[in-house]
Formats: C-alpha cells, sequence, structure tokens
C-alpha cells in the first residue's frame, strides 16, 4: 500500500535521508526505530508529503506523493497521522477537533461529523471529556483524542511519529493501548517509537534507521533475536538492557 | 479661583461635540481600525507567504508607511486623493472623494502597517506543528489559516490589536490639518468662537482620558476571559 523507493533529502548542503527504500503491505505494522537523529520523522514524514523530498519516489494507494500534479491535501486526508507533541488545536473543544476536519476536508453534515467523532471519542474512551478542551486534558488523554481526530477521517493507513515520546511514564501505556487495538483490527500503520515492548507485540517487521539510512528492515522476531548489522546490535543493546 | 471660567460652555455644546464630532471620531476609529486588521492580516500574509513576489511589495509597504509622518500622510492623501480617482474612473475631472472618505482611506492604509506587523507576529507565536497538523488532515493551505491558525493568532494577538485601536482613536484627533471636524476639532471649535479655551480643551482631555482608560480596562479583562486555555 506504501511504497517507499530510493528516497533522498537534503537540507541544504547535510544528506538526510540516503536511499531508503521501504514497502507497507496493507494490514501490515511496521514500527521504525534508531538512535535520534537518524532521520526516522523525516522519512515518515516524507509519506503524506509534509516534508519534501529532492529524489526518489513514494506512492500511498498507488498515488504518488512527490508528483506535482497530486492533490496533496486530499490524498493526506486519507492518512493518518499522530504527532509527538499532540497538536490538537487548542481553540477548539474536543468534540469540534474532531468534526471541524470532517466537515471542511471531507464536506460531511454537522450530524453526521459529530456521530462519527461520539464514537471515536467512546473508542479511545474519552466521550466524558468531549465539551472539555484540550489543555484541560493529560498528555495522554490529548495524544488519545488525537488519534481519535485522525480516524474521525476513516484514514487507510496511520502514520504514527514518536506518539509517546513526549509522555509522562504512566501516561504511555494508555495511549498504546490504544494502538495495540488499532494493529489488532488490521489498521496498516507506521510507528516511529522506542517503544520496544510495543513492536515486539504488534509489529510485523521493524526497521532500523541510523545516520539517515535503513540499515536493517527485517521481520519482528529476526529483528529482536538475530539482528545482522552491528549498529543494530549495538542499538538494542543499550535500549533493552533495563 | 474658578470665577472667571465658564465650564457651563460645556453643557450648552454637548449635543455638537458628541453627535458630530464623537461620531466622526468613533466611526473613523471602528472602520478604520475593521479595514486595517483586514488588510494588515492579508500583508502579514504576504509577508510569510516565503514568495519574494509578495513578501518584498508587503515589506516595502510597511517600511514606507512607518517611515512617514502620519499627518503628512493625511494631508497628502487629502489632496492626491481625487487625482488617484481620476486617474482610476478616467473621467475628465478630479473625482470628489469627501474628507471623511479621504481620511478612512488613510488611516486604514496607514493603520493596516502596523496591524500587518502585529499579525505577523501573532501567526509566528503559533507553533508549526499546527499548521502541520492541520495539513495532515487533509485542510488546504486557507482552511489551515482561516480555521486553525489565525483564530489562534488573533485571540493571542487581541490586547495588542486593541491597544492598537485606543492609539488610532487617539490619532484620529490629526484630521484637524485638513479642518474636518473630530471630537476635539469640535471642542476646538467651540473654544474659539465663545474663548473658552482651557474650559474646552480640558473637557476634550478628560473625555479622551475616560475613553482610552475605559478602554484600556476592557482590554485587560477580555484578555483574561478568551486566552486559549493550556
Amino acid at each position: 500500500m506504501i511504497k517507499i523507493d530510493a528516497i533522498s533529502k537534503w537540507y541544504g548542503p547535510t544528506q538526510v535521508l540516503k536511499d531508503c527504500s521501504a514497502e507497507v503491505a496493507k494490514g501490515e505494522v511496521v514500527v521504525v526505530c534508531g538512535p535520534s537523529g537518524s532521520g526516522k520523522s523525516t522519512l515518515i514524514k516524507c509519506v503524506n508529503g509534509l516534508e519534501p523530498f529532492q529524489k526518489g519516489h513514494i506512492s500511498v494507494d498507488g498515488i504518488s506523493v512527490g508528483d506535482p500534479n497530486t492533490d496533496l491535501p486530499k490524498l493526506r486526508a486519507r492518512i493518518g497521522m499522530v504527532f509527538q507533541h499532540f497538536e490538537l488545536f487548542p481553540h477548539l473543544s474536543v468534540t469540534r477537533n474532531l468534526t471541524l476536519p470532517q466537515i471542511k476536508v471531507l464536506h460531511r453534515d454537522a450530524e453526521a461529523a459529530a456521530d462519527n467523532a461520539m464514537r471515536l471519542l467512546d473508542r479511545v474512551g474519552l466521550r466524558v471529556h468531549a465539551d472539555k478542551f484540550p489543555g484541560q486534558l493529560s498528555g495522554g488523554q490529548q495524544q488519545r483524542v488525537a488519534i481519535a481526530r485522525a480516524l474521525a477521517m476513516d484514514p487507510i493507513a496511520m502514520l504514527f511519529d514518536e506518539p509517546t515520546s513526549a509522555l509522562d511514564p504512566e501516561m504511555i501505556q494508555e495511549v498504546l493501548d490504544v494502538m495495540v487495538a488499532l494493529a489488532k483490527d488490521g489498521m496498516t500503520m507506521i510507528v516511529v517509537t522506542h517503544e520496544m515492548g510495543f513492536a515486539r507485540k504488534v509489529a510485523h517487521r521493524v526497521v532500523f534507521m541510523d545516520k539517515g539510512e535503513i540499515v536493517e528492515d527485517a521481520p519482528t522476531a529476526d529483528f529482536f533475536d538475530k539482528p545482522r548489522s552491528d549498529r543494530a546490535q549495538l542499538f538494542l543493546s543499550k535500549i533493552l538492557q533495563h | 479661583m474658578f470665577a472667571n471660567y465658564d465650564f457651563d460652555v460645556i453643557w450648552r455644546s454637548l449635543p455638537y461635540l458628541f453627535y458630530q464630532g464623537m461620531t466622526f471620531t468613533l466611526l473613523l476609529t471602528a472602520l478604520a481600525t475593521l479595514g486595517g486588521i483586514v488588510i494588515g492580516t492579508l500583508l502579514a500574509l504576504m509577508r510569510l507567504s516565503g514568495t519574494a513576489m509578495l513578501t518584498l511589495p508587503a515589506a516595502a509597504y510597511v517600511n514606507l508607511m512607518r517611515s512617514v509622518p502620519f499627518v503628512l500622510m493625511i494631508f497628502w492623501f487629502y489632496f492626491l486623493m481625487p487625482y488617484i480617482g481620476q486617474w482610476i474612473t478616467r473621467s475628465a475631472q478630479p473625482l470628489q472623494v469627501g474628507a471623511f472618505a479621504s481620511c478612512l482611506v488613510t488611516f486604514t492604509l496607514f493603520e493596516a502597517a502596523f496591524f500587518c506587523e502585529i499579525m505577523r507576529a501573532g501567526i509566528q507565536s503559533i507553533s508549526r506543528g499546527q499548521m502541520a497538523a492541520a495539513q495532515a488532515l487533509g485542510m488546504t493551505y486557507p482552511t489551515a489559516m482561516g480555521f486553525i491558525v489565525l483564530p489562534q493568532a488573533f485571540r493571542n494577538m487581541a490586547p495588542v490589536l486593541l491597544t492598537q485601536t485606543i492609539i488610532l482613536f487617539q490619532d484620529t484627533s490629526l484630521v484637524y490639518v485638513i479642518s474636518v471636524t473630530d471630537f476635539l476639532g469640535a471642542a476646538s471649535k467651540v473654544a474659539e468662537r465663545d474663548g473658552r479655551l482651557v474650559e474646552m480643551y480640558t473637557f476634550a482631555a478628560v473625555v479622551y482620558f475616560i475613553i482610552s482608560l475605559a478602554a484600556s480596562r476592557t482590554v485587560a479583562h477580555l484578555q483574561r476571559r478568551i486566552a486559549i486555555i493550556r
């Protein structure tokens, strides 16, 4: 469903992505991990065109992301994205956060959008907070709202950009629970995360990145049991020793 | 001590001062603020567009407006507008614009430069992630600006925008240079006619003070009420 083909990206003279290729099939959950500054977030943002890239080709459901003739807003509406810092709209109530994009982008009528919003808030366990503002919720609750907001657009795939990195430890689990449920439902997901427990539990494959390169792309069990590259071994030894 | 003063003159001229003078002052303030914010926001979007074709003219406009004395602008526009109007409408004679229209255009264009800088700061105060999130949901740039970024920018900047409006309210008195009767102008006319300079100018000062103070109190109050919960 998502095809990343030999992507390269530069910020000025610095190359941040080097010839990255990966594929994600429908219903597949792929975890992207690696040391900070390795280009994981940049890569995932290229998938919905939030970050432009200079070389290579990405297609989502057969539609080219880099093609100037592509209707990017229309394509993005079909790909959900969850950010590290939630990025809920602080001037809108929780419900309005979920309904506004449906109304403005998908042109749903207000009632249908509200019904859908309530259904999804129920799903992430936050229906009681529907009328609050994002600033009145905890970080974990905000991130669950953000997931519900993305799901309200009926996406064909979901991108998660370090969804738990900005959370207090006791709130990480509630967000991961929602993501696990989503994965079990068969959602196509690319997840940039350091949560190796989550990766082991639901990921079909793990992509390991370092210095802008995809160093390893392996089935989850293989990645954790016998990582081939030295860099992945070093990374895992540092992150798993606790 | 007040034996030589006649404060009754204020009472007698109240209808004239307020019906004619204050109406003009408030109307000019309100309309110029509205127009200034609309044009200023457009200028701010131009300055932030990142396209030289848009940023350069907007920056040049703002810098020009901020480098010319306001009184000069009022004067210059008043005498030039009829000819600009003539050129635009291609009529044979200079266009009659009228003092109010002339003032309104001058104030709007002048204030737009200031509101532009306020809105630019306001838009920049909203994290880039908000725009990214809006776009990731499939919103186009205009939708994201209109429903996500600008509403937040307005709220963040509301106190500064209103403070600028209070300054504009006081600046309307500069229309005296083209002999338009605003509140101060009306007071001044009565003062000259009746020889009651101290009484009338003191009264005018008190009125400006009360209105400006009340407005800035409202700003402070509003600031607490519309702040976004974070």
